[in-house]
C-alpha cells in the first residue's frame, strides 16, 4: 500500500476537501485526550470527528465504544502479538496482511482490525458533507454496476449476505475494475486467506459486526446498511479510487 | 433436546416457546434482549431455513439433526439457518431464572470434578474459551466420544452435531456469544457477560443431557 495511508487521510482530506469539514466541532480534541500512549509499533489514531459527528445515522455511543473499545482492543492485541515475535516487527501492517496465512491468528484478527477500523473512520464524515464520488469514479461504478443506486443495492446486498461478523467492501481489482466483495470477521481484501477473485484495493468498505449498529439499530441490519450512505465520504472514496488507479 | 426435531404436518420449522418469561432471566439478560434474541433473530433463522427448504424438496421432512449431519452437503442458507435454529433452541434450554437451574450433582458433578477439578475449573476453562473465541459463534461443554467432557467453541452457526465442526461431541451446555447476545446489557465486555450468565444457567437441564448421554 504505496499510497494508501489511512493515518494521514483525515490530514489530506482537511486539506482537500469541503470547508464544513475544516469547521467541524469539537472533532479530534475528543479522541486526542483518550488515545493512550502507544506501547508498541501501532496506535489508535484521534478520530477525524467528533462521536457524535456522525449521528443520527451512527449515534455517539455507539462511536465511543466501537473506536475506544473495540479499535482500541485490536490496536493493543496487535501491539502484543508483535512484541511476542520479534520477526513481526520490521514488517509494516500491510506487509503482514499480504501474508497473514504464514503468521499467528492474533495477527490476522488484530491487525485486520486495526487496518480496517482504521480505514472505516476516515470513509464517513458527518450526513450531508461528504459529496458525491467524482465523475471518474461514477464513470467506472456506472460501468461495472449499472448505476450509482445499482451499485448501492448490491452492497447492501453484500453486508445483508455476509453471515455472522464481517465486512463489505467495494474495491479496485488488479485489472483496474471496480468488484464488491465481503470477508468474514477482521480479514479484508489485503489478505492473502482471501480467494484471489476477492483481492483488491479497497476504496470503500462498511462494518457489518453488530457492534457497528446494534444500539441504534437492533437486528435491522439492513436498515443500518440503508442509511449509512448518509455518513460516506464520497470525497475520500474518490480521492483512494484515483490513488488506486494511478497505482496501475 | 437429545430427541429428534421434527417439521410440523406441513413440512415447516416453527419457532419453540420459551419455558419462561422475556423478563425471567434479568439481571443476566435483559427483557430487551431476551425479546430481540428470541423473537427477531431466532424467529428470522426459522423463517429463513423453511424458505430455503421450500426450494429443496429433497431435504423436506428430515429433522434438523439430519440436517446438520450432513451440513458439509448443505447450501449455505440451509446450513446456517439450520445450525442457528437448532444453536437457539438448545441455548433457550440451558437457561432458567436465577435460582432455579439447580446445581451439578451427582455423575455430571463427578464427571465436571474428573476433567475440570471442580465447577469452578469449568466455570473458568468456559469462560476462557467464550472470551477468545474472535467474532460470532458459541461456547459448548460437549461430552467427547470418550466420554470425557470438554469445551471448546464454533464460528458463526456451527454446532457439534455438524460434519466437520471445530469441535464434536455430544452438547450438553451453549452460551451464544454473538454481540446480539450481550451487547444491550453488557455493550464490549464479553467477559462481565460470560460470567454474569452462569446465574442463568439450567444444571438441571445440563444433568439430564448428561445422563441421556451416558446411556446412549
Amino acid at each position: 500500500m504505496r499510497t494508501l495511508r489511512p493515518a494521514l487521510l483525515p490530514a489530506l482530506l482537511l486539506a482537500l476537501a469541503a470547508p464544513a469539514l475544516a469547521q467541524a466541532p469539537e472533532p479530534a480534541a475528543t479522541g486526542t485526550a483518550a488515545a493512550p500512549a502507544p506501547v508498541g509499533p501501532f496506535a489508535l489514531d484521534p478520530l477525524p470527528y467528533g462521536f457524535d459527528a456522525l449521528a443520527p445515522v451512527i449515534d455517539a455511543e455507539t462511536m465511543r465504544l466501537h473506536w475506544g473499545a473495540h479499535h482500541r482492543a485490536y490496536v493493543d492485541n496487535l501491539n502484543r502479538a508483535v512484541a511476542a515475535d520479534p520477526a513481526l516487527a520490521k514488517l509494516s501492517l500491510e506487509q503482514m496482511l499480504a501474508r497473514v496465512s504464514t503468521l499467528p491468528k492474533p495477527v490476522r484478527d488484530n491487525g485486520g482490525g486495526h487496518w480496517n477500523h482504521r480505514f472505516f473512520w476516515t470513509l464517513m464524515t458527518a450526513p450531508g458533507t461528504g459529496g458525491q464520488p467524482s465523475p471518474r469514479l461514477l464513470a467506472a461504478i456506472a460501468r461495472d454496476f449499472g448505476s450509482l443506486p445499482a451499485f448501492r443495492r448490491q452492497f447492501e446486498q453484500a453486508g445483508l449476505r455476509q453471515f455472522g461478523s464481517g465486512w463489505a467492501w467495494l474495491i479496485v481489482r488488479p485489472d483496474g475494475r471496480l468488484a464488491i466483495t465481503s470477508t468474514p470477521n477482521q480479514d479484508n481484501p489485503l489478505m492473502d486467506v482471501v480467494p484471489e477473485a476477492e483481492r483488491g484495493t479497497p476504496i470503500l468498505g462498511n462494518d457489518v459486526w453488530e457492534h457497528a449498529y446494534y444500539l441504534s439499530y437492533r437486528n435491522r441490519r439492513g436498515e443500518y446498511l440503508q442509511k449509512w450512505w448518509e455518513v460516506v465520504n464520497w470525497n475520500q472514496v474518490s480521492l483512494l479510487f484515483e490513488a488506486a488507479q494511478s497505482r496501475r | 433436546m437429545t430427541e429428534e426435531t421434527l417439521p410440523g404436518p406441513d413440512g415447516t420449522f416453527a419457532l419453540p416457546p420459551l419455558a419462561w418469561a422475556l423478563d425471567a432471566l434479568a439481571p443476566a439478560i435483559d427483557a430487551e434482549t431476551m425479546s430481540l434474541h428470541w423473537g427477531a433473530h431466532h424467529r428470522a433463522y426459522v423463517d429463513k431455513l423453511n424458505a430455503a427448504l421450500a426450494a429443496r424438496p429433497s431435504l423436506q421432512g428430515k429433522s434438523l439433526e439430519a440436517l446438520l449431519a450432513r451440513a458439509g452437503t448443505l447450501h449455505a442458507d440451509v446450513r446456517t439457518n439450520a445450525g442457528q435454529h437448532w444453536n437457539h433452541a438448545f441455548f433457550w434450554e440451558s437457561m432458567a431464572p436465577p435460582g432455579r437451574g439447580g446445581a451439578p450433582d451427582g455423575a455430571l458433578l463427578a464427571a465436571i470434578e474428573r476433567d475440570f477439578g471442580s465447577p469452578g475449573g469449568l466455570v473458568e476453562a468456559f469462560d476462557a474459551a467464550g472470551a477468545a473465541h474472535f467474532g460470532s459463534g458459541w461456547a459448548w461443554l460437549v461430552r467427547a466420544g470418550n466420554g470425557r467432557l470438554v469445551v471448546g467453541t464454533t464460528p458463526d452457526e456451527q454446532s457439534p452435531l455438524m460434519e466437520g465442526a471445530a469441535l464434536s461431541g455430544t452438547p450438553l451446555l451453549v452460551n451464544d456469544l454473538w454481540e446480539h447476545a450481550y451487547y444491550l446489557g453488557y455493550r464490549n465486555r464479553r467477559a462481565d457477560y460470560l460470567a454474569a450468565w452462569w446465574q442463568v444457567v439450567n444444571w438441571k437441564a445440563v444433568g439430564a443431557r448428561f445422563a441421556a448421554a451416558q446411556a446412549a
